[in-house]
């Protein structure tokens, strides 16, 4: 009797349009890769260290978003700088092209190949070196988790100033080099500035250790990163506040900036769209409160004194209630309540992937008018795709947005052309950025002379230059060709 | 009729509990505090009976020190009328607890003592028990779901073998078990009433009971560290491990 065997891949996805090779792009000249290139990487690194097993493979040549395909046929995973740099000297002697990857979670096609690039992977460097207590100053390794390091942190009484929904996946490289945003910018302000030294490896080869002032855009690759890291604050709390219109979460913003200050430690806000496809495509989640409302706004305070914290929110809650700035809300009490509230704004990006197509835009743009963009989104599509549904939330606190639009695979092309160039161009016009937080990747490439001059692209690509002369590391993203 | 919930001041569940440098106990400076679950759970049943036009007055009851006030304004928050601060700083055996619990009740007299089945700090599952002992009252403990008709209770608990359902006459003594309801989100409006609803406070002495405990917590420690598990690359090296462990 024959035995039936499934072959299970690891995941399928053909409902979603994988975009490959974006936008006709052609493949550079860069080397192919060869036996003698396989063996020379596992006398190097160490056979266990050399990934060309397809199943393997799978994870790395697909984005997060499952929105790009690439096609490399080789994963290094490095344990020292040293390593890399023998990959990198090896690289681009060849002239093989290379893309550094870390956590994966991308959202924007940056961090997997588009052709049959090297995938450089950061995840055996994990090691969270040291920590000082006294100067809170903390070295780690590039493909150290956010979520480690979080935790690393929290038994010594301090926090990563840095905070977002993929903290269990993302690793600190990627932060680095991609500036990422998040959750917590309000108060720690941008990455950038927490990073004291970076220790990285250039396309050649070279190590350059703690270099402050390289620029951190994929055209070297940080190996080991120091950061001034805060002190742990115990008192942490958490209110959700209802709003009918968009005049009511802009007056609880500033009310909240005012009233609670320096305690202020995240400052989001989500539409009822969202929070209604969040209990409708995630099991498990259901409405906080009975009432349904517009808007809701999450407001999170941190702070050394619980009972000075507590005085002040009461204070700017009593104050919203009797200006009227708010119709309801809750405060979360104990940890769990707190989880759950963050889990209706967190959980968004994982409910808007069960949809069958989702356009994601990351924009920065004027607070006041934050919302005007989704409603006419909303409007231009409600009459001929009726189907389609339109999303806003984002960091209400640092004026970014992320507008999502989904709709059915039929409809894809439809939408698309309604919506693109059309965002970008009103986004371009309030002089916004059109990735606030995301970064360009592949999919904004076209996209980045709406928000900066040609001038400076053409630095950029002369920078790129000085420190990447082949080219070899991450083609294809960000810059195009000229 | 009324109802006496009790409520108890606990290190968050979220929280990673760590031990003191001298071992006397549990580090709780500066850690986060909040309503123990269970005592979440009574507090949301003791709502939804007043909501059913069951209970006309909900007390709330906390023992511990000034901190306490907060867990009682959060019960206020979610819906009791009134609260009552027993004020004491040391940590109490549930004995102490009960008895405390008996004078207040022979002050306010309730109809029904809600209470949640354990803390989560000690969990010892033993203050509803011995409360209903004292009062000579009859308990339900364990409640999944709770039915009251005039003075006849009707309560579902969790038992090893499935559920029991047991009837009995108020006044009773019922602890709260998990899957008894999901305790609501306080809502705005309702915390700031809370600010001004009426906190009496009173002490163990004042009580007249004798809180002194039989009990001394000689030591705490932390569970040994899990060892990390090991791969073994065939059954050869397999068996001569376990030979080597003396597991076989």
């Amino acid at each position: 009797m024959m035995a039936r065997r499934e072959i299970f891949r690891g995941f399928t996805n053909m409902l979603r349009g994988v975009r490959m090779h974006s936008g006709g792009i052609a493949r550079k000249q860069f080397a192919k890769i060869e036996e003698s290139d396989i063996s020379t990487f596992r006398k190097l690194l160490g056979e266990k260290s050399v990934i060309t097993n397809d199943d393997s493979l799978e994870f790395h040549n697909n984005d997060w978003m499952k929105q790009y395909r690439g096609n490399s046929k080789v994963v290094l995973k490095p344990k020292s700088t040293e390593e890399v740099s023998s990959i990198l000297k090896h690289c681009n002697a060849r002239k093989l092209a290379v893309v550094p990857q870390g956590g994966n979670t991308g959202l924007v096609g940056g961090s997997v190949p588009v052709f049959d690039e090297v995938v450089l992977s950061l995840s055996s460097m994990n090691k969270v070196l040291s920590l000082d207590e006294y100067s809170g100053v903390v070295e780690c390794e590039a493909g150290c988790i956010l979520q480690n390091l979080e935790e690393h942190l929290a038994k010594h009484g301090f926090v990563v100033p840095l905070d977002l929904g993929s903290r269990g996946s993302c690793q600190l490289g990627g932060n680095v080099s991609t500036n990422a945003g998040g959750l917590r910018l309000i108060r720690f302000g941008s990455l950038r500035a927490s990073v004291l030294g970076i220790e990285a490896v250039m396309a050649d080869g070279t190590v350059l250790d703690s270099l402050k002032t390289l620029r951190k855009d994929n055209t070297g690759y940080d190996i080991k990163q120091l950061f001034i890291v805060p002190r742990k604050l115990e008192s942490v709390h958490l209110a959700m506040l209802g709003c009918n219109n968009f005049q009511q979460v802009l007056e609880a913003v500033a009310a909240a900036k005012f009233k609670l200050a320096e305690i202020v430690s995240a400052i989001e806000f989500f539409d009822q769209q969202c929070s209604d496809l969040v209990v409708r495509n995630l099991p498990g989640m259901s409405h906080v409160l009975e009432t349904s409302s517009p808007f809701w706004v999450l407001v999170e305070t941190t702070g050394s004194e619980d009972s000075h914290d507590s005085d002040k929110l009461y204070n700017f809650l009593n104050y919203c209630m009797e200006k009227q700035v708010v119709e309801g809300g809750t405060v979360a009490e104990g940890g769990t309540q707190m989880r759950k509230l963050w889990g209706m704004r967190e959980n968004i990006p994982m409910a808007l992937l069960k949809e069958e197509e989702v356009f994601k835009y990351d924009l920065s743009v004027p607070t006041s008018e934050m919302y005007n963009l989704v409603e006419i989104v909303r409007e231009r599509l409600k009459e001929r795709y009726p189907q389609a549904g339109v999303f806003g939330y984002g960091h209400l606190g640092d004026g970014n947005l992320h507008l999502n639009v989904t709709c059915p695979t039929a409809d894809k092309e439809a939408v698309e052309s309604i919506l693109e160039p059309f965002v970008y161009e009103w986004t371009a016009e309030k002089r916004g950025s059109i990735s606030a937080e995301h970064g360009i990747g592949q999919m904004k490439i076209s996209k980045l002379y709406l928000s900066k001059p040609p001038e400076l692209i053409a630095l950029m690509r002369q920078i790129k230059g000085v420190f990447d002369p082949n080219g070899i590391l991450n083609p294809y993203k960000v810059l195009l060709d000229e | 009729m009324r109802a006496l919930v009790g409520v108890k001041r606990v290190i968050d569940y979220a929280v990673k509990v760590r031990v003191k440098g001298d071992g006397s106990g549990v580090e709780t400076a500066g850690v986060k505090m909040s309503m123990n679950p269970f005592c979440e759970i009574a507090v949301e049943e003791a709502v939804r009976l007043k909501e059913k036009g069951i209970l006309k007055e909900i007390i709330a009851v906390s023992i511990g020190p000034a901190q306490a006030q907060e867990t009682i304004r959060t019960a206020l928050a979610m819906g009791a009328d009134r609260g009552m601060h027993v004020k004491h700083d040391d940590i109490l055996q549930p004995l102490a607890v009960a008895k405390l619990l008996k004078a207040v009740a022979e002050k306010e007299k309730p109809d029904m003592i809600l209470l949640g089945k354990q803390a989560i700090d000690d969990d010892c599952n033993q203050t509803g028990q011995m409360l209903a002992s004292l009062m000579g009252w009859p308990q339900a403990t364990f409640a999944s779901k709770v039915d009251v008709e005039g003075s006849n209770l009707t309560v579902v608990r969790e038992i090893d073998g499935g559920l029991e359902t047991i009837g009995m006459k108020l006044p009773a003594v019922i602890t709260t078990d998990l899957r008894l309801n999901e305790p609501r989100y306080a809502t705005l409006p309702n915390i700031m009433k809370a600010k001004k609803k009426k906190i009496d406070a009173t002490d163990p002495a004042e009580l007249g009971v004798d809180v002194s405990s039989k009990l001394q917590t000689v030591k705490v420690v932390e569970p040994p560290t899990r060892q990390a598990g090991g791969v073994v690359g065939s059954v050869q090296e397999l068996m001569a491990k376990l030979k080597e462990k003396s597991l076989i």
